[in-house]
């Protein structure tokens, strides 16, 4: 056996269990006693409840209780909480209408909970769910942004005029508009960012039990942050002490950011385990997964760039419609906001930025953090501007990204938007790219291509996102209910093994292979030696969970201080049991030396000895080896990097074909080359999934049509380039312990753009200027046959 | 789904008279369109009757027909040698039908019955010119399919095998949808010695169709050129998120050219 410490691509020791069904999912879980939760959801996107007959549903055969939203009201539940509070430019908070567990009075989008039928069996609950008679009076419905905020619009909630859940702005307008007003030339942009659905392998569960003797809840629950959901469900919700309230998420089949949030099923479950006295488990159907899990990205913009003559971004002006949905989910109005405007700089010194961002309700389920969340729309919008510039221009288009690039020295670098960058190096990217990608190569292939009747183009995307989420303080004046510190507990064991217990949550990273690289690295303990425990709140500290890419410079550097904390005590044991001073003991390679004698003690020794304390400097220290340490981080952290892809199109069929991607991407110290090169490739794939084929599609009166897999296209293995090239071109992060930045974004955050360039630059005889993802046959075949004629007359079809 | 008695008869004779005596009996084959529907609870049979045990797969070839059990699954027509060798253009598309684990558990007799209109076998029974034999009669191909989701086929009646002749060249090319990969447009040519037939699935509202103008022009002549000119209006065919009915009228001309560069 090799190395297996920082920097090794050990293999992921979870994999086995995954990959031979041993996983341990919620849905495998299972306790004495359980009933069956079925949720009865609206099929209307907007309608009044006027009445609900349980009797023949509560009187079918195997039914426990029926539960609607009056039971709820009446059992005075709160509602489902949101975590961040983002105010208006005249410095009013958001509107924050109710969302209620089960609807009351109405129902605003299709799959809006309605009533719960618990039986003996799921078969009984769902044979039950369809004998509840519900009368509706349906109303108008508005599921697109551009409707939504129409004078005389409907309002998807009494009171909240114009639809409008906040009318948010960054940077100053006066300053920026005059910038415009003085600019050699102003670029504008309109475009989208297509709704996603996030279609994680495992569909969404949750069990609640009910200890009758100790009067304890446990809910086990498909989530990334089960400290978070005991919190939010335990304080807002259900009002359970947390002392009382344990949330276990066991194995998870991928979250993207959709197990993030506090979700109703969970309360429903928790709270109707305790009143009924038994466990009460709810699974979710995949049709259900596509209309009650949060939704992605779904923006509506505007983007301006002032440029001299030159070519330099002078200033950048940009409003955004951003899509709620029915509810405010529980990052929801971070998403467009602070995720987003904040990241508008790019990797670019454009000096001033505006942004206006008004969020929308609509009756659509409602939209939270999707894997990048806010950083990909902001790196979209910004990536295809700069094309655009370049087109409009006839500035080279990686000229001009470099002439505009961050400088290598200039940082710590100040964007106008807020954040400070701490290190990066987009040259060195950028350089790396072009090199893999052969991109002077390129008129070569496309060339050849155009005598295979193809239409070649390459697409270049450089960017910046920041993760690594986040300093609490900051988050906090920014309008963050919580604070986004991480915790670990290491645990050195009697006889020398380490458990390591995290906040953070892998739900397919592969934390427990990465982490326990960081012990095998900084104590010398063997990889076999060292277990990693996440998930269940009896268990673990409380952490706030994983998403934006935090678990190694968050959760690690957490992991990093808690075995700084052994490793000094275990001097002072090791200082008392070589009788020399504290000072001149070093640790190294798992083992404590008096610095210049030969005299040293293993990690074992002083394990035992802390926990056998005969021989043990017991007046001044306690026993035990057992470190905690919460990280608050001091910074975001800043991935970058240079995104190119190639795509064919057949202009017959309009059908677009990956036929490359490279992907160069900064990811700060890498720990585990493979794991990272995974979560790279999963990241681009869903990228391209984005760009080329993913739309969630209501139609205009709010039904979702793309409701199923036969209507929403999923990316298949065989629609990502076999030639799908990753390698990192690191630099430190400067203020967390590891120099680690995070990778589970980049993939998703960098390619869409390097995708969309690459179909316009492939239509570039056409004439096209923007089209709007997805770039389907469909669409592109439309854009072709509306170009009088190839080469000539710019066609304006997409606009 | 919902709960329903199950039979897995012996003998076709018992097959057919537990489906002919209930009207609300379902026969299953493969069952792979079939099973996702009653999950669905689209579906609420009385009976679900299970064809597996009739001995009803197999594939055989005699003189110029080869002969398909219709409980034969896809991948053992993709991989058989004699319709490799004699019908390509079934083998190529049996091997485009769903996914692995489809391909394994779904049969040829079974997709004909439901005659979905994006189904790809459809094309391939019509252009051509099969035969359905089923318990009572046998069905020219130009008689089975009578619309989308509907055949000639009576209550309780049962296919036991499809006769196909053998052309002298064929060949599938199939445009999927990119979410669900059934067939936007899917286009089956054969030629034969006494014409050519093409006939096209996914498109149409009415179901799988030949196309007339297109046999007429490539009986003339085999080439892709040969249909070049022809436009297919867009009356009467699908629209919907993926592909508008015009997108249709024009994949059929370029897919159908395809089609014929591939067999020719």
């Amino acid at each position: 056996m090799g190395y297996q410490g920082i920097g090794a691509s050990v293999r992921r020791k979870e994999d086995l269990r995954f990959l031979s069904g041993k996983g341990n999912y919620t849905d495998d879980i299972n306790r004495p006693g359980q009933l069956y939760a079925v949720i009865k959801r609206s099929d209307r996107p907007h309608a009044t409840i006027d009445s609900i007959d349980i009797a023949a549903a509560s009187a079918a055969p195997g039914v426990v209780k029926v539960f609607t939203g009056a039971d709820i009201v009446e059992a005075g539940l709160g509602g489902i909480p949101c975590g961040w509070q983002i105010h208006n430019i005249d410095g009013t908070p958001m509107a924050e209408p109710m969302h209620p567990v089960l609807a009351v009075g109405k129902v605003r989008h299709v799959g809006d909970p309605v009533a719960v039928v618990i039986a003996e069996s799921r078969q009984d609950a769902k044979n039950a769910a369809e004998l509840l008679d519900i009368a509706y009076t349906d109303m108008s419905a508005v599921a697109n942004l551009t409707d939504a905020v129409k004078p005389g619009a409907v309002e998807v909630h009494d009171g909240v005029g114009g639809n409008i859940c906040y009318d948010w702005a960054i940077g100053d307008k006066a300053i920026v508009d005059g910038v415009f007003a003085n600019a050699h030339k102003v670029v504008k942009l309109d475009l989208t960012n297509n709704r996603l659905i996030p279609n994680a392998m495992e569909p969404r569960v949750a069990l609640g039990d009910f200890d009758t003797s100790s009067g304890d809840w446990t809910l086990y629950t498909t989530s990334q942050n089960p400290h978070v959901i005991r919190l939010l469900m335990g304080a807002f919700v259900l009002h359970i002490p947390e002392n009382k309230l344990r949330v276990v998420a066991p194995d998870v089949g991928g979250g993207f950011g959709s197990k993030i949030y506090h979700y109703a099923e969970e309360a429903i479950v928790t709270w109707a385990a305790g009143k009924l006295r038994r466990p009460v488990k709810w699974t979710a159907d995949r049709s259900e997964s596509f209309m009650s899990d949060a939704h992605g990205r779904d923006h509506v913009s505007t983007a301006e760039m002032a440029i001299d003559k030159e070519g330099h971004f002078l200033g950048l002006r940009i409003t955004t419609l951003a899509n709620m949905g029915a509810y405010l989910s529980t990052f929801a109005p971070a998403v467009p906001t602070y995720l987003y405007a904040t990241l508008l700089a790019g990797v670019y010194k454009t000096p001033v930025i505006y942004c206006n961002v008004k969020a929308v309700f609509t009756n659509t389920v409602p939209v939270d953090a999707y894997r990048g969340a806010g950083r990909p729309e902001a790196t979209y919008l910004l990536e295809r501007l700069v094309d655009v510039i370049a087109l409009e221009t006839g500035i080279d288009k990686v000229e001009l990204r470099r002439k505009n690039f961050i400088g290598v020295d200039a940082f710590p670098y100040q964007t106008p938007v807020a954040l400070q960058y701490d290190s990066g190096d987009y040259q060195t990217t950028l350089k790396v790219a072009l090199k893999n990608a052969d991109w002077d190569g390129f008129e070569a292939r496309r060339a050849e291509a155009k005598k295979r009747g193809k239409l070649r183009g390459i697409g270049i995307s450089t960017y910046v996102e920041a993760c690594g989420i986040a300093p609490s303080a900051v988050v906090g004046s920014l309008g963050a209910r919580a604070g986004l510190y991480e915790v670990a507990e290491i645990r050195v064991h009697p006889t020398g093994s380490v458990t390591v217990f995290t906040g953070t949550h892998s739900h397919g990273q592969g934390h427990e292979t990465t982490f326990a690289q960081l012990v095998v690295d900084q104590l010398g303990v063997p990889f076999d030696q060292i277990e990693i425990v996440h998930g269940d709140t009896a268990k673990i500290p409380f952490g706030m969970g994983t998403y934006g890419s935090r678990s190694l410079p968050v959760g690690g550097s957490a992991m990093v201080k808690a075995m700084d904390k052994v490793i000094a005590k275990g001097k002072k044991i090791a200082a008392h049991l070589m009788e020399a001073a504290v000072e001149d003991i070093e640790f190294k390679d798992n083992t404590f030396t008096v610095a210049g004698t030969d005299k040293s003690k293993t990690l074992t020794d002083i394990s035992l000895a802390a926990y056998v304390p005969h021989n043990y400097p017991i007046e001044e220290l306690e026993p035990g080896l057992d470190e905690t340490a919460f990280y608050d981080p001091k910074n975001f952290t800043f991935p970058g990097g240079c995104h190119i892809a190639e795509v064919e199109i057949d202009p017959e069929t309009g059908v677009v074909e990956m036929v490359g991607f490279t992907a160069v991407d900064d990811v700060g110290r890498v720990v585990n080359p493979m794991i990272v090169e995974g979560q790279v490739q999963g990241g681009v794939a869903q990228g391209i999934g984005q760009a080329l084929m993913e739309a969630c599609t209501y139609d205009s009166d709010g039904q979702l049509l793309s409701g199923s897999y036969m209507d929403y296209a999923m990316p298949r293995a065989n629609d990502i380039p076999g030639s799908l090239s990753v390698a990192t071109e690191n630099t430190l992060c400067t203020h967390n312990p590891l120099g680690s930045k995070g990778c589970g974004e980049v993939g998703a955050i960098g390619s869409p753009p390097a995708v969309i360039n690459a179909v316009v630059d492939a239509l570039k005889e056409y004439g096209v200027r923007h089209l709007d993802m997805p770039a389907t046959g469909a669409k592109l075949w439309s854009i072709i046959q509306a170009a009088p004629s190839s080469g000539h007359t710019p066609a304006m079809a997409a606009e | 789904m919902y709960d329903f008695a199950y039979q897995k008869p012996g003998s076709l004779a018992d097959a057919v008279s537990v489906l002919s005596g209930d009207m609300e009996a379902k026969a299953l084959a493969g069952g792979q369109t079939f099973i996702p529907v009653l999950k669905q609870r689209l579906n609420k049979p009385s009976t679900v009757v299970d064809l597996a045990g009739l001995g009803l797969s197999g594939i055989t070839v005699s003189g110029d027909v080869i002969t398909i059990g219709a409980m034969t699954r896809h991948a053992d027509i993709a991989s058989n040698a004699d319709i490799k060798a004699k019908i390509p253009g079934l083998a190529h598309q049996a091997s485009l039908i769903g996914d692995e684990a489809v391909r394994h558990r779904g049969t040829m007799g079974g997709s004909l019955a439901n005659n979905d209109p994006a189904a790809c076998y459809p094309s391939a029974l019509l252009a051509l010119g099969g035969t359905i034999k089923t318990d009572r009669r046998t069905i020219a191909a130009d008689d089975f399919f009578q619309g989308m989701f509907t055949t000639a086929l009576d209550q309780g009646e049962i296919i036991t095998s499809i006769d196909l002749p053998i052309p002298e060249k064929s060949a599938y090319e199939k445009f999927r949808n990119p979410a669900s990969r059934y067939a936007i447009v899917g286009v089956f040519v054969a030629k034969f010695a006494s014409g050519v037939r093409l006939a096209i699935t996914g498109a149409s509202q009415g179901g799988v169709f030949r196309h007339t103008e297109m046999e007429k022009a490539l009986s003339a002549n085999f080439a892709p050129d040969a249909i070049a000119g022809i436009v297919t209006p867009a009356d009467g065919l699908n629209g919907d998120i993926h592909a508008s009915a015009e997108y249709r009228a024009h994949l059929i001309g370029v897919i159908s050219k395809r089609a014929v560069a591939k067999a020719a």
